[in-house]
């Protein structure tokens, strides 16, 4: 019999006409030892479904055995035997490490004795050893997250819930993450079911549930549900010209349901099982060769299928001018809050139409040096100039050629979708015909028509961000900044999304973007990775990665490229100190 | 031009935020009237059923009359005979009786003889309030007493008579106190919550950002954020002056003009406090938090119940930073003495006072925080 079983499982949230379903109707059954991941878009239920497991919501409908127990019925016996860590572990920032984990072995009445031996144990586990005694909140992103996980294996559960564990996370401390993990499943036959929005990560286990609004849309093996994809999978391999133009070129192919940036070659996915074929301009390129379906395929081609309706954005007017100015510039750029170098020396520069990546993990200095760059924030020491002018000391209508999309699209959430646009072109100038033609073009070109009078906060998350974009894009600023603008989106989403900016690049518009997501640097022009605060490396995304290719490593990714590197920076810090 | 567009496309913004989400609507609309019907109804100096027990040691008729005019008075319920000190105490200690009456056994011969009697009042001090005005009621009744008994038996008669007259106020019909006094809480409150929480509520939905990074400059952003604090507490406090006047009848004796110009110097200042509170405050808590913080003390110190005039000196002086205390006097001023704007030159200016100092630390502050 199956560590979880659950049949017909449903959950609503809110009263009246807004009431939404969360989960509807769920069933599946997860077998002892056994990992299995829970994939989906934002909103589609994963968190609500591993709460129900918890036995922290209850259920409006449906049935659940975890462990052998009903639910919610006997949720208190289950949960001495489970580890649950949600998105947001309850670290107590003040507290030290070892601290933290005496708390928690106390809440699990973990008896003194065995106490000293788990803690080794763990803290070996999760190398926090030399912290011991540093205060959580001082530990990195990735730490806080191996500590969150040590203290939630602290009574060695049966059965482990890991909600989004290693997303944002820094690729070195992902993979110690899984590590320990594995090992856990490995040693002590522990059930795993995590959540995630790495494919790579899901199709490392056993089983994919993947939810999509509230349904399971797919599950089985990773093999199980690649399986169907064999013939459909194509790669363009060594394009040398241009790769975003010719994806929004092959995008709008008939029978081609996705295409994707991948290192120097363009990868197809195929309604049928020929290849894609080439318009006359287009042959110069191919032929392209089949090659192995992965896990992604098979999510895009299945969310594709599901809201057939995709909208491909159309290029717009070029603007004039020289694509060689420099629009943004950097130069030894630093931050510091109290002792502590959110920012250290960055330096790099923009050029007029490029796509600009800022990458890292969680807490690498990304979204410190945006904030300094649009003017929210002022520099330590250092100079920056956007479009000519620090945002922050000029003019304010040196402000006018920015837009900003912030982290988690801030709206006015109790606006209709017209008021939010309406109040954006207004406080950015615009009047009479223009403030009119601009929001016509918004509703229509972002197709937000049919939501004009929603609320912003009732949007879908995919419309938030197009909303976001829109009220950004109101003045049509030379320069856009994005904060993380692709993250919790479904992949085909973040696709369309990456379309658009490839567009709006196209027509002059410098659009810089942060993003925590190693593979979206391949849609960038330019890239600096960043971590610690410090620049490792900049330049293209080929570049960036041909300072790690070996021979061992004809073909690295990015994310191979932010490790090696990494750990080239430590080896010359260490061997500087 | 650019700049008033912009201001009023954000005050036209704001506006729309707090109407259109339930529950900031639901803060405006709600709490003021439930408090003013709360406070309408509930809150009276009054005192009318003093429970109170009797000791009565005299067997004379004096003594009885005496007890039956206590007894006869709405102010006043007799409870029952005790039959020594300890019963009395008892009915005290377990708050049975608010009051305790000890009549000596020669009451009743002491006046027939024409000697003064003494009746002894025990009251429950663990509440002053009602003790002294309790105590107020029991010498009017003693007094009256007396009067009717002397004057039959031709007995010496008081040299002096009391005759009382309230002005403004004849009934002292403490609603007539209190109501106007609302107006003035209510006012503050609503307007230092759309003010206090605004900027708040936009840096936790991460808004304000987006807001730092368009051309507006931080003075227009403030006064984008201080004209709803106006409009809404204008709006606010008419809503309970018209319901001061046609639903508890306070009789509005002053000038209109007078009460408004007052109330937009108040609301000078509550916006301003409101705007220094919100460029304090990160999150919409730290806002609510700073908001009560200020309330409390401010309605305390503003004589809407007890009279400022019996604080202690020092915080009598206190009492002059406080805006309530001004626009109070304007209010009762308006509603019952008939007041009009010359009379309230003095309340004015330390209201406009106030409201620019804390406008310019306001912006100072805010223009800090951003840096």
């Amino acid at each position: 019999m199956g560590v979880i079983v659950v049949k017909d499982l449903g959950k609503s949230f809110g009263k009246g006409p807004s009431r939404k379903g969360a989960l509807k109707s769920v069933s599946f059954e997860i077998t002892e030892g056994s990992m299995t991941a829970l994939i989906g878009p934002d909103g589609a239920g994963k968190t609500t479904l591993l709460r129900l497991l918890a036995g922290i919501l209850r259920p409006d409908s449906g049935t659940m055995r975890v462990l052998g127990h009903p639910l919610p019925a006997e949720a208190l016996q289950l949960q001495t035997k489970i580890g649950y860590m949600p998105q947001r572990f309850g670290l107590y920032e003040n507290l030290t490490v070892e601290e933290n984990l005496t708390l928690f072995a106390d809440l699990h009445h973990i008896p003194e004795s065995m106490r000293r031996t788990r803690f080794d144990e763990l803290l070996t586990m999760t190398a926090l050893g030399p912290f011991r005694t540093r205060r959580a909140g001082r530990l990195s992103g990735g730490m806080k997250q191996k500590l969150g996980l040590a203290c939630t294996l602290i009574h060695p559960p049966k059965l482990l819930l890991l909600d989004e564990a290693s997303v944002g996370v820094d690729p070195i401390s992902r993979r110690e993450l899984w590590t320990i993990i594995r090992q856990q499943v490995a040693a002590q036959q522990v059930t795993v079911l995590l959540s995630t929005a790495y494919m790579d990560e899901a199709e490392r286990c056993d089983h994919v549930l993947l939810l999509h609004e509230g349904e399971i849309l797919a599950q089985g093996s990773p093999s199980q549900l690649i399986a169907p994809m064999a013939g459909h999978c194509f790669l363009l391999p060594n394009i040398s010209t241009a790769p975003r133009t010719l994806q929004s070129q092959l995008a709008r192919l008939p029978g081609v349901v996705d295409t994707a940036i991948q290192g120097d070659s363009l990868r197809i996915i195929t309604e049928g099982v020929e290849p894609p074929a080439l318009p006359p301009e287009l042959s110069v390129h191919g032929p392209s060769k089949p090659v192995a379906a992965r896990l992604e395929d098979a999510f895009v081609n299945l969310l594709f299928h599901r809201n057939s309706h995709r909208s491909v954005p159309q290029p717009m007017n070029p603007q004039t001018g020289s694509h060689d100015a420099l629009v943004v510039e950097v130069e030894g750029l630093c931050r510091y809050f109290g002792d502590f170098a959110a920012v250290n020396h960055v330096s790099f520069s923009v050029r007029k139409g490029e796509i600009f990546g800022l990458l890292g993990a969680n807490g690498a200095g990304k979204s410190t040096t945006f904030r300094m760059l649009c003017g929210l924030l002022p520099a330590s020491s250092g100079t920056l100039r956007v479009a000519g002018a620090n945002l922050r000391t000029g003019k304010a209508a040196a402000r006018t050629r920015i837009g900003y999309v912030s982290q988690k699209f801030s709206l006015y959430g109790a606006l209709s979708v017209l008021q939010n646009l309406s109040f954006f072109a207004s406080v950015y100038g615009l009047q009479d015909s223009r403030k009119q033609d601009r929001i016509a073009w918004a509703l229509e070109d972002l197709e937000l028509k049919d939501y004009i009078a929603i609320n912003a906060a009732d949007l879908p998350l995919g419309y938030k961000q197009r909303l976001a974009l829109a009220c950004a894009l109101m003045h049509e600023p030379s320069i856009l900044f994005l904060d993380e603008p692709t993250s919790g989106v479904d992949p085909l989403a973040r696709r369309e999304f990456w379309a658009r900016l490839n567009a709006l690049a196209h027509s002059g518009t410098t659009c810089l973007v942060t993003t925590h997501f190693m593979e979206e640097a391949e849609y960038c022009d330019r890239l600096v990775l960043m971590s610690l605060g410090q620049v490792l490396a900049e330049g293209s995304p080929r570049a960036i990665k041909d300072r790690v290719r070996t021979a061992n490593h004809p073909n690295p990714s990015m994310e191979d490229a932010f490790i090696a590197l990494i750990e080239e920076h430590e080896r010359v810090s260490r061997r500087a100190s | 031009m650019a700049r008033i567009l912009r201001v009023f496309a954000l005050v036209v913004k704001e506006l729309l935020a707090l109407l259109r989400d339930p529950a900031s609507r639901a803060v405006l609309i709600g709490p003021p009237i439930i408090q003013l019907i709360v406070f309408g109804y509930a809150a009276t100096f009054e005192l009318k059923h003093v429970p109170f027990v009797v000791y009565n040691q005299d067997q004379g008729q004096l003594s009885r009359e005496l007890v039956a005019r206590f007894a006869g008075a709405p102010s006043f319920d007799f409870l029952r005979f005790v039959h020594d000190q300890a019963a009395i105490e008892q009915s005290i200690n377990e708050k049975s009786a608010l009051m305790a009456m000890d009549i000596g056994p020669t009451f009743s011969n002491d006046l027939e003889r024409g000697q003064p009697a003494h009746i002894q009042i025990i009251l429950d001090g663990r509440d002053s309030n009602t003790a002294a005005i309790a105590m107020g009621y029991v010498q009017s009744i003693v007094t009256r007493f007396n009067q009717e008994r002397l004057v039959p038996h031709g007995l010496n008669r008081p040299a002096t008579i009391l005759l009382d007259r309230a002005w403004f106020n004849p009934n002292l019909d403490s609603r007539w106190f209190i109501v106007p006094g609302i107006c003035g809480i209510l006012t503050l409150l609503v307007s230092m919550l759309t003010t206090g929480l605004s900027v708040a509520r936009e840096r936790e939905m991460g808004t304000f950002d987006q807001l730092l990074v368009t051309p507006m400059s931080p003075a227009e952003i403030l006064v984008g954020k201080a004209l709803p604090g106006f409009l809404v507490g204008t709006a606010e406090g008419s809503l309970i002056i018209f319901m001061a006047v046609f639903w508890f009848h306070v009789p509005f004796t002053g000038s209109l003009l007078g009460l408004y110009l007052g109330m937009l110097c108040f609301l000078f200042s509550s916006v301003g406090i409101g705007l220094m509170i919100s460029s304090l405050a990160v999150t919409q808590q730290q806002g609510l938090l700073g908001v009560f913080l200020f309330m409390v003390p401010a309605i305390v110190l503003s004589g809407f119940a007890t009279p400022i005039a019996n604080m202690p000196q020092a915080v009598q002086y206190i009492t002059l930073l406080d805006p309530l205390r001004y626009f109070l006097i304007v209010l009762r001023g308006s509603f019952l003495e008939g007041g009009g704007t010359s009379l309230f030159w003095p309340q004015y200016w330390p209201l406009l006072t106030i409201g620019l100092i804390c406008m310019v630390v306001a912006g100072n502050l805010f223009r800090k925080r951003l840096a």
